[in-house]
Protein backbone atom coordinates (compact mmCIF):
# COMPACT_ATOMS: atom_id res chain seq x y z
CA UNK A 1 0.00 0.00 0.00
CA UNK A 2 2.80 2.12 0.91
CA UNK A 3 4.99 3.63 -1.94
CA UNK A 4 7.49 5.63 0.79
CA UNK A 5 10.91 6.63 -0.48
CA UNK A 6 14.00 4.31 1.20
CA UNK A 7 14.42 5.76 4.84
CA UNK A 8 11.51 7.66 4.53
CA UNK A 9 9.47 8.52 7.63
CA UNK A 10 6.23 6.58 7.58
CA UNK A 11 3.12 7.23 9.77
CA UNK A 12 2.30 3.74 10.05
CA UNK A 13 -0.38 4.63 12.30
CA UNK A 14 -4.18 4.27 13.96
CA UNK A 15 -6.52 6.91 13.30
CA UNK A 16 -10.25 7.25 13.52
CA UNK A 17 -12.86 9.68 13.48
CA UNK A 18 -16.40 9.37 15.01
CA UNK A 19 -19.50 11.99 14.33
CA UNK A 20 -21.74 11.99 17.64
CA UNK A 21 -24.71 15.09 17.63
CA UNK A 22 -23.08 18.23 18.39
CA UNK A 23 -19.37 17.41 17.11
CA UNK A 24 -16.77 14.66 16.62
CA UNK A 25 -14.67 12.72 18.79
CA UNK A 26 -10.92 11.78 16.56
CA UNK A 27 -8.40 9.42 17.96
CA UNK A 28 -4.90 8.32 16.92
CA UNK A 29 -2.00 6.13 18.25
CA UNK A 30 1.77 8.26 18.58
CA UNK A 31 4.08 6.14 16.87
CA UNK A 32 6.09 7.06 13.70
CA UNK A 33 8.28 4.54 12.44
CA UNK A 34 11.27 4.67 9.97
CA UNK A 35 11.64 0.87 9.07
CA UNK A 36 11.87 -0.93 12.52
CA UNK A 37 13.06 2.07 14.08
CA UNK A 38 10.71 4.19 16.01
CA UNK A 39 11.44 7.70 15.33
CA UNK A 40 8.96 8.89 17.69
CA UNK A 41 6.53 7.85 20.14
CA UNK A 42 4.82 10.70 20.99
CA UNK A 43 3.99 11.79 17.86
CA UNK A 44 1.12 14.31 17.23
CA UNK A 45 -1.11 12.85 14.41
CA UNK A 46 -4.19 15.24 14.82
CA UNK A 47 -3.26 18.40 13.55
CA UNK A 48 -5.50 21.26 13.67
CA UNK A 49 -6.23 23.04 9.91
CA UNK A 50 -8.79 25.32 11.25
CA UNK A 51 -10.35 26.61 14.56
CA UNK A 52 -13.35 23.18 14.90
CA UNK A 53 -11.38 21.27 11.73
CA UNK A 54 -8.80 18.82 12.36
CA UNK A 55 -7.50 16.10 10.49
CA UNK A 56 -5.63 12.63 11.02
CA UNK A 57 -2.75 12.07 9.10
CA UNK A 58 -1.20 8.49 8.23
CA UNK A 59 1.00 7.90 5.45
CA UNK A 60 4.10 9.72 4.99
CA UNK A 61 4.76 12.03 7.65
CA UNK A 62 6.44 14.58 4.99
CA UNK A 63 3.63 13.95 2.55
CA UNK A 64 0.83 14.34 5.03
CA UNK A 65 2.90 17.24 7.35
CA UNK A 66 2.49 19.46 3.80
CA UNK A 67 -0.69 19.50 2.36
CA UNK A 68 -1.99 20.17 5.84
CA UNK A 69 0.31 23.08 5.66
CA UNK A 70 -1.00 23.66 2.48
CA UNK A 71 -4.62 23.45 3.59
CA UNK A 72 -4.03 25.49 6.83
CA UNK A 73 -3.11 28.18 4.78
CA UNK A 74 -6.28 27.97 2.75
CA UNK A 75 -8.54 27.78 4.71
CA UNK A 76 -7.06 30.98 6.96
CA UNK A 77 -7.49 32.84 3.33
CA UNK A 78 -11.18 31.38 3.10
CA UNK A 79 -11.35 33.12 6.86
CA UNK A 80 -10.72 36.17 5.71
CA UNK A 81 -12.16 36.56 2.08
CA UNK A 82 -15.49 34.45 3.35
CA UNK A 83 -15.71 36.77 7.29
CA UNK A 84 -17.01 33.15 8.45
CA UNK A 85 -15.99 29.83 9.38
CA UNK A 86 -15.22 27.26 6.91
CA UNK A 87 -17.49 24.18 6.61
CA UNK A 88 -15.49 20.84 7.44
CA UNK A 89 -16.61 19.76 3.89
CA UNK A 90 -14.81 22.95 2.58
CA UNK A 91 -11.66 21.32 4.57
CA UNK A 92 -12.42 18.26 3.08
CA UNK A 93 -12.60 19.12 -0.42
CA UNK A 94 -9.27 21.12 -0.25
CA UNK A 95 -7.31 18.21 0.62
CA UNK A 96 -9.25 16.15 -2.15
CA UNK A 97 -7.99 18.36 -4.33
CA UNK A 98 -4.47 18.18 -3.47
CA UNK A 99 -4.16 14.20 -2.78
CA UNK A 100 -5.77 13.53 -6.22
CA UNK A 101 -4.03 16.38 -8.52
CA UNK A 102 -1.13 15.12 -7.44
CA UNK A 103 -1.47 11.48 -6.49
CA UNK A 104 1.65 10.10 -8.13
CA UNK A 105 3.94 11.91 -5.67
CA UNK A 106 2.07 11.35 -2.58
CA UNK A 107 1.44 8.61 0.11
CA UNK A 108 -1.30 9.71 2.73
CA UNK A 109 -4.13 8.49 3.86
CA UNK A 110 -5.93 11.53 5.74
CA UNK A 111 -9.05 12.19 7.62
CA UNK A 112 -10.79 15.14 8.01
CA UNK A 113 -13.08 15.74 11.00
CA UNK A 114 -14.61 18.62 12.88
CA UNK A 115 -17.39 20.81 13.50
CA UNK A 116 -19.47 23.71 11.17
CA UNK A 117 -22.57 25.47 12.07
CA UNK A 118 -23.87 24.32 8.67
CA UNK A 119 -24.05 20.69 9.95
CA UNK A 120 -22.64 19.94 13.52
CA UNK A 121 -20.31 17.35 13.57
CA UNK A 122 -18.69 15.78 10.35
CA UNK A 123 -16.23 13.30 8.89
CA UNK A 124 -14.62 12.84 5.78
CA UNK A 125 -12.18 10.51 4.64
CA UNK A 126 -9.54 10.95 2.14
CA UNK A 127 -7.72 7.41 1.23
CA UNK A 128 -4.38 6.95 -1.35
CA UNK A 129 -5.44 8.22 -4.74
CA UNK A 130 -7.49 10.85 -3.23
CA UNK A 131 -11.25 9.95 -3.98
CA UNK A 132 -13.32 11.64 -1.09
CA UNK A 133 -15.71 9.78 1.55
CA UNK A 134 -18.18 11.21 3.63
CA UNK A 135 -18.96 8.25 6.38
CA UNK A 136 -20.41 8.60 9.94
CA UNK A 137 -17.24 7.21 11.13
CA UNK A 138 -13.79 6.51 9.53
CA UNK A 139 -10.74 4.21 10.54
CA UNK A 140 -7.52 4.43 8.47
CA UNK A 141 -3.63 3.81 8.56
CA UNK A 142 -1.81 0.38 8.54
CA UNK A 143 -3.43 -0.35 11.79
CA UNK A 144 -7.67 0.08 10.72
CA UNK A 145 -7.30 -3.14 8.86
CA UNK A 146 -7.08 -5.18 12.55
CA UNK A 147 -9.89 -3.53 13.76
CA UNK A 148 -12.38 -3.13 10.68
CA UNK A 149 -14.46 -5.99 12.35
CA UNK A 150 -14.49 -4.88 15.75
CA UNK A 151 -15.61 -1.43 14.59
CA UNK A 152 -18.75 -2.83 12.10
CA UNK A 153 -19.61 -4.41 15.02
CA UNK A 154 -19.49 -1.83 17.78
CA UNK A 155 -20.79 1.13 15.97
CA UNK A 156 -23.86 2.19 16.53
CA UNK A 157 -25.89 4.98 15.02
CA UNK A 158 -26.48 8.08 17.79
CA UNK A 159 -23.94 6.94 19.88
CA UNK A 160 -23.16 9.64 22.88
CA UNK A 161 -20.17 11.71 23.22
CA UNK A 162 -18.81 9.37 26.22
CA UNK A 163 -19.89 6.15 23.80
CA UNK A 164 -17.59 7.28 20.69
CA UNK A 165 -15.03 8.25 23.31
CA UNK A 166 -15.15 4.59 24.73
CA UNK A 167 -15.20 2.95 21.25
CA UNK A 168 -12.61 4.84 19.78
CA UNK A 169 -10.52 3.96 23.33
CA UNK A 170 -10.76 0.76 22.90
CA UNK A 171 -10.67 0.46 18.70
CA UNK A 172 -7.62 2.43 18.77
CA UNK A 173 -6.10 0.64 21.76
CA UNK A 174 -7.06 -2.91 19.86
CA UNK A 175 -5.10 -1.80 16.72
CA UNK A 176 -1.97 -0.79 18.84
CA UNK A 177 -1.47 -4.41 20.61
CA UNK A 178 -1.59 -5.82 17.01
CA UNK A 179 -0.16 -3.21 14.41
CA UNK A 180 3.64 -2.85 15.20
CA UNK A 181 3.39 0.32 12.89
CA UNK A 182 1.14 1.53 15.47
CA UNK A 183 1.79 2.53 19.33
CA UNK A 184 2.27 4.88 21.96
CA UNK A 185 -0.25 6.63 23.80
CA UNK A 186 -3.71 7.22 22.47
CA UNK A 187 -4.42 10.81 21.61
CA UNK A 188 -7.97 11.49 21.24
CA UNK A 189 -9.68 15.27 20.85
CA UNK A 190 -13.47 15.98 21.01
CA UNK A 191 -14.35 18.59 18.81
CA UNK A 192 -17.66 20.48 19.31
CA UNK A 193 -19.36 24.22 19.14
CA UNK A 194 -17.72 25.22 22.07
CA UNK A 195 -14.14 23.83 21.49
CA UNK A 196 -11.62 21.17 21.34
CA UNK A 197 -10.67 19.30 24.11
CA UNK A 198 -7.73 16.94 24.15
CA UNK A 199 -6.46 14.11 25.79
CA UNK A 200 -3.83 11.69 26.28
CA UNK A 201 -4.69 7.77 27.16
CA UNK A 202 -1.35 5.99 28.18
CA UNK A 203 -0.33 1.85 28.10
CA UNK A 204 -1.65 1.89 31.18
CA UNK A 205 -4.94 2.76 31.20
CA UNK A 206 -6.55 1.29 27.89
CA UNK A 207 -9.87 -0.70 28.28
CA UNK A 208 -9.24 -3.87 29.02
CA UNK A 209 -8.01 -6.63 26.21
CA UNK A 210 -7.21 -10.14 26.39
CA UNK A 211 -3.13 -10.73 26.14
CA UNK A 212 -3.13 -14.85 27.06
CA UNK B 1 -27.51 67.46 -14.01
CA UNK B 2 -24.78 67.25 -16.51
CA UNK B 3 -21.27 68.36 -15.05
CA UNK B 4 -18.69 69.04 -17.68
CA UNK B 5 -14.94 67.73 -16.90
CA UNK B 6 -12.77 69.86 -18.62
CA UNK B 7 -9.72 67.91 -19.24
CA UNK B 8 -10.29 65.59 -16.19
CA UNK B 9 -12.74 63.56 -17.87
CA UNK B 10 -10.19 62.69 -20.61
CA UNK B 11 -9.03 59.02 -19.22
CA UNK B 12 -10.45 56.94 -16.19
CA UNK B 13 -6.88 57.32 -14.55
CA UNK B 14 -7.11 60.78 -13.68
CA UNK B 15 -8.51 62.50 -10.64
CA UNK B 16 -10.35 66.05 -11.32
CA UNK B 17 -9.26 68.88 -8.32
CA UNK B 18 -12.32 67.93 -6.49
CA UNK B 19 -11.67 64.73 -6.22
CA UNK B 20 -13.98 62.70 -8.89
CA UNK B 21 -13.45 60.66 -11.68
CA UNK B 22 -15.29 61.56 -14.29
CA UNK B 23 -15.20 58.82 -16.40
CA UNK B 24 -16.86 56.13 -13.88
CA UNK B 25 -19.87 58.97 -13.74
CA UNK B 26 -20.10 58.88 -17.41
CA UNK B 27 -20.81 55.30 -17.25
CA UNK B 28 -23.24 55.87 -14.89
CA UNK B 29 -24.81 57.98 -17.21
CA UNK B 30 -24.81 55.71 -20.23
CA UNK B 31 -26.90 53.07 -17.08
CA UNK B 32 -28.98 55.37 -16.81
CA UNK B 33 -29.71 56.16 -20.40
CA UNK B 34 -31.10 52.13 -20.73
CA UNK B 35 -34.22 50.55 -19.66
CA UNK B 36 -35.26 49.87 -15.89
CA UNK B 37 -34.07 46.62 -14.47
CA UNK B 38 -35.01 46.17 -10.58
CA UNK B 39 -34.61 43.47 -8.15
CA UNK B 40 -36.69 42.67 -5.23
CA UNK B 41 -35.37 40.23 -2.06
CA UNK B 42 -38.08 38.58 -0.53
CA UNK B 43 -38.50 36.01 2.47
CA UNK B 44 -39.13 32.94 -0.05
CA UNK B 45 -36.72 33.95 -2.73
CA UNK B 46 -35.82 36.64 -5.01
CA UNK B 47 -37.42 38.19 -7.94
CA UNK B 48 -35.87 40.13 -10.97
CA UNK B 49 -37.49 42.56 -13.44
CA UNK B 50 -36.45 44.59 -16.62
CA UNK B 51 -38.18 47.17 -19.05
CA UNK B 52 -36.27 45.82 -22.17
CA UNK B 53 -37.27 48.65 -24.47
CA UNK B 54 -38.00 47.10 -28.24
CA UNK B 55 -36.31 49.25 -30.82
CA UNK B 56 -38.19 47.94 -33.43
CA UNK B 57 -41.00 45.88 -34.43
CA UNK B 58 -39.21 43.27 -35.66
CA UNK B 59 -37.58 42.24 -33.00
CA UNK B 60 -38.98 38.61 -31.88
CA UNK B 61 -40.77 38.52 -28.63
CA UNK B 62 -38.70 37.05 -25.85
CA UNK B 63 -35.11 37.16 -27.81
CA UNK B 64 -32.36 39.44 -26.80
CA UNK B 65 -33.09 38.40 -23.12
CA UNK B 66 -31.64 41.04 -20.36
CA UNK B 67 -31.68 38.63 -17.26
CA UNK B 68 -28.85 35.91 -17.72
CA UNK B 69 -28.17 32.94 -15.63
CA UNK B 70 -24.62 32.73 -14.31
CA UNK B 71 -24.28 29.59 -12.42
CA UNK B 72 -27.33 27.71 -11.74
CA UNK B 73 -28.35 29.59 -8.73
CA UNK B 74 -27.50 33.00 -9.69
CA UNK B 75 -29.22 35.39 -12.07
CA UNK B 76 -28.21 38.73 -13.46
CA UNK B 77 -30.39 41.46 -14.60
CA UNK B 78 -28.90 44.48 -15.97
CA UNK B 79 -29.30 48.66 -16.88
CA UNK B 80 -26.81 50.05 -19.53
CA UNK B 81 -24.46 48.05 -22.42
CA UNK B 82 -25.83 44.60 -23.15
CA UNK B 83 -22.57 44.07 -24.49
CA UNK B 84 -20.65 44.82 -21.27
CA UNK B 85 -23.11 42.86 -19.65
CA UNK B 86 -22.25 39.69 -21.25
CA UNK B 87 -18.82 40.31 -20.35
CA UNK B 88 -19.08 40.73 -16.93
CA UNK B 89 -21.55 37.38 -16.61
CA UNK B 90 -19.24 35.73 -19.15
CA UNK B 91 -16.65 36.53 -15.90
CA UNK B 92 -18.76 36.31 -13.30
CA UNK B 93 -19.77 32.15 -14.87
CA UNK B 94 -16.18 31.46 -14.64
CA UNK B 95 -15.42 32.83 -10.97
CA UNK B 96 -18.53 30.79 -9.53
CA UNK B 97 -17.06 27.92 -12.00
CA UNK B 98 -13.89 28.04 -10.24
CA UNK B 99 -15.03 28.41 -7.22
CA UNK B 100 -16.71 25.42 -7.04
CA UNK B 101 -14.11 23.47 -8.58
CA UNK B 102 -11.72 23.98 -5.57
CA UNK B 103 -14.33 24.24 -2.70
CA UNK B 104 -16.76 21.57 -4.01
CA UNK B 105 -19.46 23.85 -2.46
CA UNK B 106 -21.97 26.77 -4.79
CA UNK B 107 -20.32 30.71 -4.43
CA UNK B 108 -22.42 32.33 -2.00
CA UNK B 109 -23.86 35.47 -2.99
CA UNK B 110 -21.34 37.81 -1.53
CA UNK B 111 -18.50 35.78 -2.99
CA UNK B 112 -20.37 36.84 -5.97
CA UNK B 113 -20.74 39.83 -5.45
CA UNK B 114 -17.31 40.54 -4.68
CA UNK B 115 -15.76 38.96 -7.20
CA UNK B 116 -17.83 41.28 -9.72
CA UNK B 117 -17.03 44.27 -7.78
CA UNK B 118 -13.74 43.65 -7.94
CA UNK B 119 -13.32 43.00 -11.73
CA UNK B 120 -15.37 45.82 -12.51
CA UNK B 121 -13.26 47.99 -10.07
CA UNK B 122 -10.12 46.78 -12.27
CA UNK B 123 -11.15 48.85 -15.12
CA UNK B 124 -11.44 52.10 -13.45
CA UNK B 125 -7.80 52.03 -13.03
CA UNK B 126 -6.60 52.47 -16.22
CA UNK B 127 -6.60 54.62 -18.99
CA UNK B 128 -6.37 52.25 -21.52
CA UNK B 129 -9.80 50.43 -20.93
CA UNK B 130 -13.02 51.96 -20.38
CA UNK B 131 -15.26 51.45 -17.59
CA UNK B 132 -18.15 48.93 -17.79
CA UNK B 133 -21.52 51.13 -18.89
CA UNK B 134 -23.76 48.76 -16.44
CA UNK B 135 -25.61 48.44 -13.27
CA UNK B 136 -25.82 44.68 -12.76
CA UNK B 137 -28.34 43.77 -10.27
CA UNK B 138 -27.60 40.24 -8.41
CA UNK B 139 -29.22 37.50 -7.36
CA UNK B 140 -28.69 34.56 -5.61
CA UNK B 141 -30.06 32.18 -2.69
CA UNK B 142 -27.67 30.69 -0.51
CA UNK B 143 -26.88 29.19 2.64
CA UNK B 144 -27.78 32.86 4.68
CA UNK B 145 -30.76 32.91 2.43
CA UNK B 146 -32.07 34.91 -0.44
CA UNK B 147 -29.58 37.66 -1.35
CA UNK B 148 -29.51 40.98 -3.80
CA UNK B 149 -26.39 43.28 -4.66
CA UNK B 150 -26.37 46.09 -6.95
CA UNK B 151 -23.00 46.39 -8.64
CA UNK B 152 -22.05 49.64 -10.15
CA UNK B 153 -19.27 50.66 -12.80
CA UNK B 154 -17.49 52.10 -9.87
CA UNK B 155 -16.93 48.68 -8.97
CA UNK B 156 -18.84 49.54 -5.80
CA UNK B 157 -21.73 46.69 -4.88
CA UNK B 158 -24.21 46.66 -1.87
CA UNK B 159 -26.41 44.37 -0.06
CA UNK B 160 -29.97 45.70 -1.16
CA UNK B 161 -33.82 44.62 -0.33
CA UNK B 162 -35.05 46.28 -3.27
CA UNK B 163 -32.84 48.11 -5.80
CA UNK B 164 -33.52 49.56 -9.48
CA UNK B 165 -30.94 50.90 -12.03
CA UNK B 166 -31.85 52.63 -15.76
CA UNK B 167 -33.75 55.52 -16.48
CA UNK B 168 -36.58 55.26 -14.30
CA UNK B 169 -35.42 53.81 -11.23
CA UNK B 170 -36.31 56.86 -9.52
CA UNK B 171 -40.13 56.14 -9.97
CA UNK B 172 -39.43 52.59 -9.43
CA UNK B 173 -37.81 53.25 -6.01
CA UNK B 174 -40.14 55.22 -5.25
CA UNK B 175 -42.77 52.32 -5.32
CA UNK B 176 -40.14 49.63 -4.39
CA UNK B 177 -39.95 51.75 -1.02
CA UNK B 178 -43.92 51.61 -0.32
CA UNK B 179 -43.96 47.88 -0.64
CA UNK B 180 -43.43 45.98 2.78
CA UNK B 181 -40.83 43.52 1.30
CA UNK B 182 -40.38 41.16 4.73
CA UNK B 183 -43.96 39.99 4.14
CA UNK B 184 -44.52 39.54 0.42
CA UNK B 185 -44.46 36.34 -1.17
CA UNK B 186 -42.83 35.65 -4.04
CA UNK B 187 -45.79 35.06 -6.07
CA UNK B 188 -47.00 38.83 -5.02
CA UNK B 189 -43.49 39.84 -5.32
CA UNK B 190 -43.55 39.04 -8.77
CA UNK B 191 -46.80 40.66 -9.45
CA UNK B 192 -45.59 43.89 -7.84
CA UNK B 193 -42.47 44.01 -10.02
CA UNK B 194 -44.06 43.85 -13.28
CA UNK B 195 -46.37 46.61 -11.85
CA UNK B 196 -43.31 48.38 -10.80
CA UNK B 197 -41.59 48.14 -14.45
CA UNK B 198 -45.06 48.90 -15.78
CA UNK B 199 -45.24 52.17 -13.78
CA UNK B 200 -41.85 53.49 -14.45
CA UNK B 201 -41.83 52.91 -18.38
CA UNK B 202 -42.67 56.30 -19.64
CA UNK B 203 -44.54 55.84 -22.83
CA UNK B 204 -43.34 59.11 -24.24
CA UNK B 205 -39.92 58.36 -24.15
CA UNK B 206 -39.81 54.58 -25.88
CA UNK B 207 -43.19 53.30 -26.59
CA UNK B 208 -42.49 49.60 -27.29
CA UNK B 209 -41.13 47.73 -24.49
CA UNK B 210 -41.59 44.01 -23.49
CA UNK B 211 -41.34 42.86 -19.78
CA UNK B 212 -38.89 40.31 -18.62
CA UNK B 213 -39.31 38.38 -15.30
CA UNK B 214 -37.36 35.80 -13.39
CA UNK B 215 -36.71 34.37 -10.17
CA UNK B 216 -34.97 32.14 -7.52
CA UNK B 217 -37.27 30.94 -5.07
CA UNK B 218 -39.18 27.04 -4.13
CA UNK B 219 -40.96 26.81 -7.01
CA UNK B 220 -37.79 27.01 -8.93
CA UNK B 221 -36.22 24.32 -7.01
CA UNK B 222 -34.05 27.74 -5.45
CA UNK B 223 -32.73 27.77 -9.34
CA UNK B 224 -32.60 31.15 -11.37
CA UNK B 225 -35.08 30.95 -14.39
CA UNK B 226 -37.32 32.92 -15.99
CA UNK B 227 -40.47 33.00 -14.69
CA UNK B 228 -42.99 30.26 -16.12
CA UNK B 229 -45.55 31.56 -18.83
CA UNK B 230 -48.54 31.71 -17.20
CA UNK B 231 -47.09 33.39 -13.87
CA UNK B 232 -45.64 35.92 -16.28
CA UNK B 233 -49.39 35.99 -17.87
CA UNK B 234 -50.78 36.69 -14.50
CA UNK B 235 -47.82 39.23 -13.97
CA UNK B 236 -48.53 41.56 -17.30
CA UNK B 237 -52.32 41.57 -16.24
CA UNK B 238 -51.87 42.33 -12.80
CA UNK B 239 -49.84 45.31 -13.79
CA UNK B 240 -51.48 46.74 -17.11
CA UNK B 241 -54.74 46.51 -14.96
CA UNK B 242 -52.88 48.86 -11.84
CA UNK B 243 -51.82 51.03 -14.73
CA UNK B 244 -55.47 51.62 -16.02
CA UNK B 245 -56.89 52.43 -12.45
CA UNK B 246 -53.94 55.15 -12.29
CA UNK B 247 -55.39 56.40 -15.71
CA UNK B 248 -58.90 56.23 -14.26
CA UNK B 249 -58.25 58.12 -11.15
CA UNK B 250 -56.62 60.65 -13.62
CA UNK B 251 -59.46 60.97 -15.29
CA UNK B 252 -61.42 61.56 -12.80
CA UNK B 253 -59.58 64.40 -10.97
CA UNK B 254 -59.32 66.21 -14.08
CA UNK B 255 -63.33 66.34 -14.20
Amino acid sequence: MTTLKPGEVNLGTTIMAVKFDGGVVIAADSRTSTGTYVANRVTDKLTKVEERIYCCRSGSAADTQAVADIVKYHLDLYTSQHDEMPTVKVAASLFQEICYQNKNNLSAWIIVAGWDKQTGGDVFEIPIGGSLHRPEFAIAGSGSSYISGFCDKSYRPGMSKEECIEFAKNAVGLAITRDGSSGGVIRLAVITKDGVERQVVYGNELPTQYTG
Amino acid sequence: MTSIGTGYDLSVSTYSPDGRVFQVEYAQKAVDNSGTAIGLRVKGGVVLAVEKIKHSRLLVPNSNKRIMTAGKHIGVASAGWMSDTRHLVKRTRDEAHNYHDIYKTNAPAKIIAERMGMYVQAYTLYSAVRPFGVSTILACIDEDGPQLYMIEPSGQYVGYRGCAAGKGKQAAKTEIEKLNLEELTVREAVKEAARIIYAAHDDAKDKLFELELSWICEESNNLHTHVPQAVLEEAIEYAEKALNEDDDEMEDDEE
